[in-house]
């Protein structure tokens, strides 16, 4: 999908991938609404796209509560007029230090659910209509490898990214034909605050940058016409390795 | 006939009335049967407008009076923050719109103070009534939209229940925010049926249609209704009816968007106008072969509008056996197809 000109919403861009995300497509020729919990972080970041002359557009609201979604919705097509892609990249780990399941408070794991699998489904159930009506449009959703790989303690974080996963999956089954298209996108470990808050002890100079993660998350976006409906791709620094050989097909991971 | 006075969780099962303007007759049927009703090659052409929390409650900054500010449709400027919309004395939606008491005349630039730092200050009176204006929104901009979403409601009426919630009042393909109220007539149509309908050869169009106020509890005013309203036609909409076997419109709102374009430019054409259309018995379509809309009472313009696609007795006959038959009527009420084979 080329992306000069494309409208998009991104959640969680307020900081880590999400800003680095938004700024990506935003350089791109993306009209960008930002949508996060807190408001300075996303007046920061529309201010280094709008500098760079690009525009962006900030909607301050948390994707886990039920009464935001329509107007995180309708106040995106008001600014930049109807949603071409949505990008699911607000994220929470749940309780920090990590606990294990037997550990986890039920309204724990609820709440990582709200943010992390309900909002984005809500959301996309908010926009996805109107893209079948148009007959395009593109729905990312910012996985994990914890995902696919049962770490211990990261229960309430991981089963969330396997229900986002396997969400996109199904909406990709119910409206193939349609033109929407939906991708699952593991971006790999990066230096972000959510990575230090879950592991602080990790060495940071191993850990991908956002910048580039988005780069190459922005290149899925901008061939997701060659990727399979639904896939689950991955954007890391290994993906990038893989993919110089065979650019449509590489990097993708069964699950 | 008894309003809707709430959601039915199976809108599917919601009922239809079916008329056939050719042959004269009617029959019941279900919302599920449409796909029943039309075949490949028929085109939908559906309003995408989301609906608005347009009720907005407030005081007046000089004098203290209670009001309540609706919206009546999509931002009348390029900035987006100037909005036609209608003065209501004290109350809300729970007291009849008729029996609600007359807002204080006022004048341009007066303010109202809507709460958390949202204003509308008066920029035009309408000559006609004091109680129809133009307010500019502030804070414009970005912000006005979380301020707008965090004060505002959907307008609603005082047949039903409960309060509504914004998400209560939006279509399954609902994009930008220029309804007052929602294209109600969209309403019941759930995806598993758009998508069964589309699997059929079945096509489905969009079009934004800024829907303005369906009652404003004023005679003088009500009888001004329909107000001129904005719309906007996308390209793609315009070939796919210049295709199609039948352009079916959903809702009277999307008819007026089809026919007013026709009415202004001699053609339908792309982008977007606004239009002060009355389609009434007598008016011959252009562009919309047949309608599915709601449930509308003889004797209101959506009533008129149906009369420019099916003869007044049969409506009048129609309409006098989905009451005995116990049809539900306004927002969340049952629909009406009114379509030759």
């Amino acid at each position: 999908m080329q992306i000069a000109g494309q409208n998009v919403l991104i959640t969680g861009a307020g900081r880590g991938l999400g800003a680095a995300l938004a700024e990506e497509l935003a350089r791109r020729g993306a009209r960008v609404v930002l949508v996060a919990r807190t408001p300075a972080p996303l007046e920061e970041v529309a201010g280094r796209i709008r500098r760079a002359g690009g525009e962006a557009h900030v909607f301050p609201a948390d994707v886990g509560s039920k009464r935001a979604i329509h107007p995180i919705a309708g106040a995106a097509a008001a600014l930049v007029g109807d949603i071409d892609i949505l990008v699911h990249c607000a994220s929470t780990l749940g309780p920090t230090p990590l606990p294990p399941l037997l550990d986890l408070d039920c309204e724990a794991l609820e709440e990582t659910l709200a943010v992390n699998l309900v909002g984005p489904f809500r959301l996309t159930k908010a926009l996805a209509g109107s893209m079948v009506l148009r007959g395009s449009g593109l729905v990312v959703a910012i996985s994990s490898d914890a995902a696919v790989e049962a770490y211990p303690r990261w229960g309430a974080y991981g089963v969330s990214k396997a229900g986002l996963d396997h969400l996109m999956r199904i909406f990709a089954a119910e409206l193939e034909g349609t033109g929407v298209r939906f991708l699952a996108i593991d971006p790999g470990e990066m230096d972000t605050r959510m990575h230090a808050e879950a592991m602080p002890d990790a060495d940071r100079t191993t850990l991908a940058r956002p910048a580039d993660v988005a780069r190459r998350i922005a290149d899925i976006i901008a061939r997701a016409e060659a990727r399979p409906n639904g896939a689950r791709l991955k954007a890391g620094a290994e993906a990038e390795t893989a993919a110089a050989g065979a650019p449509a097909a590489a990097a993708e991971v069964a699950p | 006939m008894k309003p809707a006075t709430e959601a039915r969780a199976d809108r599917l099962g919601e009922r239809l009335l079916a008329l056939d303007p050719a042959a004269g007759t009617f029959r019941d049927a279900h919302v599920r049967d449409l796909p029943a009703y039309l075949r490949a090659g028929d085109l939908l052409v559906v309003n995408d407008a989301a609906a608005l929390p347009a009720s907005l409650r407030g005081t007046v900054a000089d004098g203290g009076a209670r009001v309540e500010l609706r919206l009546a449709g999509a931002p009348a400027d390029a900035d987006g923050d100037m909005f036609p919309a209608v003065l209501f004395g004290a109350g809300d939606w729970r007291a009849r719109t008729e029996d609600r008491p007359a807002p204080p005349a006022l004048a341009p630039g007066a303010e109202i103070d809507l709460g958390d730092g949202l204003r509308a200050a008066v920029v035009s009176v309408s000559p006609r009534t004091p109680r129809l204006v133009h307010v500019r929104l502030s804070p414009g901009g970005d912000p006005l939209w979380p301020a707008l979403y965090g004060r505002g409601r959907p307008v609603q009426y005082a047949y039903l229940r409960r309060p509504l919630e914004l998400f209560d009042v939006q279509t399954g393909y609902a994009s930008r925010p220029w309804a007052a109220e929602m294209p109600s007539a969209g309403r019941p149509l759930a995806w598993s049926l758009l998508l069964d309908l589309l699997r059929r050869g079945v096509r489905i169009a969009a079009l934004t249609h800024a829907a303005s106020l369906s009652s404003i509890g004023d005679s003088s005013l009500d009888a001004l209704l329909p107000l001129p309203e904005r719309y906007e036609i996308p390209e793609a909409t315009v070939r796919a009816i210049a295709s199609a076997r039948r352009v079916v419109a959903v809702g009277t709102t999307v008819v007026r968007a089809l026919e007013g374009s026709v009415a202004r430019n001699g053609r339908l054409v792309s982008g977007r106008g606004e239009t002060d259309l009355v389609v009434a018995g007598g008016f011959r379509p252009a562009v919309v072969d047949g309608l599915l809309t709601g449930m509308h009472e003889p004797g209101t313009s959506h009533w008129k509008l149906m009369e420019a696609f099916a003869p007044r007795g049969l409506l009048q006959d129609s309409w006098a056996h989905a009451e005995r038959a116990g049809y539900l009527a306004h927002e969340l009420g049952d629909s009406c197809l009114v379509l030759a084979p």
